[in-house]
């Protein structure tokens, strides 16, 4: 599939990870930010369908970047946005949903429920 | 002994009488020079002499503590343990989804059973998360940790200002209590810590 991704989190190994999960999936343009200020660059350079990110990392976290996507007057403004997170707390799903995340998968996934997620947000693929 | 010494001292049953004992002779020495017509200078003298023991036993109990090893050693070395647990995850991770990639580029070529070779490497990258979450599990320790020192190195300032003289520990090795081969006993070494099997080599050649 054509469709762009970019992937943030600020362990190479769950970048790693969820490439290699995506790749199986059948995406291969995937590309990779290890927290938001690098992910926030990426999208103002370039057209992505999905974004995948990690809540906590740092200087700039997963809902801070959401929350500028979401804020913001460009054509990103209603990127597809999926929160992959250890934080698991009611709060935070709440939190998150409230800045416009689209779904929230909680670590550790597989597989499967990524597809899930995904097919939820973008439509069956 | 005084009406005002203390009267668990003897058997050390209840550690908590020294503040009350101390506040008694105290109280004890100011009613009777208050009143010094009437008393003779002995008694204050040993009345006196019970409060400073009771004050030179405390500073040897928190002494013998030796509570500043905990922020100079204890909790230093504990964080450096759990830092290398997760350096050492992250290199095998990282190690077994190299190999991943390997059986998954052969598995391509190799048909309907290379599919079924896939799905299992699948699941052995996503077992690989395991890295990351106990890698932020870790962290939240160390930070634990790390504020326990903090909370500890205040208490060593202000008893080290209280009590000036007294060894409250943090200086040299922090004693652990063990002896003989036990004391041998440390299990794996930290990084530079550690010597090589070569050095280890080396050294038992030097026995030969």
């Amino acid at each position: 599939m054509n469709m762009n991704i970019l992937i943030v989190d600020d362990y190479t190994t769950m970048l790693r990870i969820i490439k290699n999960l995506l790749k199986q999936l059948g995406f291969n343009n995937v590309d990779e930010a290890t927290d938001g200020t690098a992910a926030l660059e990426k999208i103002k350079g370039k057209e992505y369908g999905l974004v995948i990110s990690d809540w906590n990392m740092e200087p700039m976290t997963g809902i801070e970047l959401l929350k500028l996507v979401r804020g913001s007057n460009d054509n990103y403004k209603d990127m597809p946005f999926i929160m992959i997170t250890a934080e698991s707390k009611t709060e935070n799903v709440i939190a998150a949903k409230q800045a416009g995340v689209n779904n929230y998968i909680v670590k550790p996934f597989n597989a499967e429920t990524l597809k899930g997620k995904m097919s939820s947000v973008l439509g069956e693929f | 002994m005084t009406d005002a010494a203390p009267e668990n001292a003897e058997n050390g049953e209840d550690q908590g009488y020294k503040r009350d004992q101390v506040v008694k002779i105290i109280n004890s020495v100011i009613t009777k020079v208050g009143a010094v017509e009437d008393v003779e200078r002995e008694v204050i003298y040993k009345e006196l002499k019970d409060l400073h023991d009771i004050i030179e036993e405390a500073r040897q109990e928190v002494g013998l503590a030796r509570a500043g090893d905990i922020s100079a050693e204890h909790i230093p070395t504990a964080t450096d343990e759990l830092d290398e647990v997760v350096r050492a995850t992250a290199e095998a991770t990282s190690t077994i989804m190299d190999a991943c990639d390997v059986i998954s580029e052969k598995a391509a070529e190799a048909g309907e059973v290379g599919a079924t070779i896939t799905d299992e490497v699948m699941k052995v990258y996503e077992a690989c998360s395991f890295q990351d979450i106990t890698g932020q599990r870790i962290t939240k320790v160390v930070n634990t940790l790390q504020a326990i020192e903090g909370k500890v190195d205040a208490l060593m300032k202000v008893l080290g200002e209280k009590m000036p003289g007294i060894s409250l520990g943090g200086e040299g090795e922090a004693e652990d209590g063990r002896v003989g081969d036990e004391k041998l006993l440390n299990g794996p070494q930290i990084g530079d810590k550690a010597i090589t099997q070569a050095e280890i080599d080396k050294l038992l050649e030097e026995f030969d």
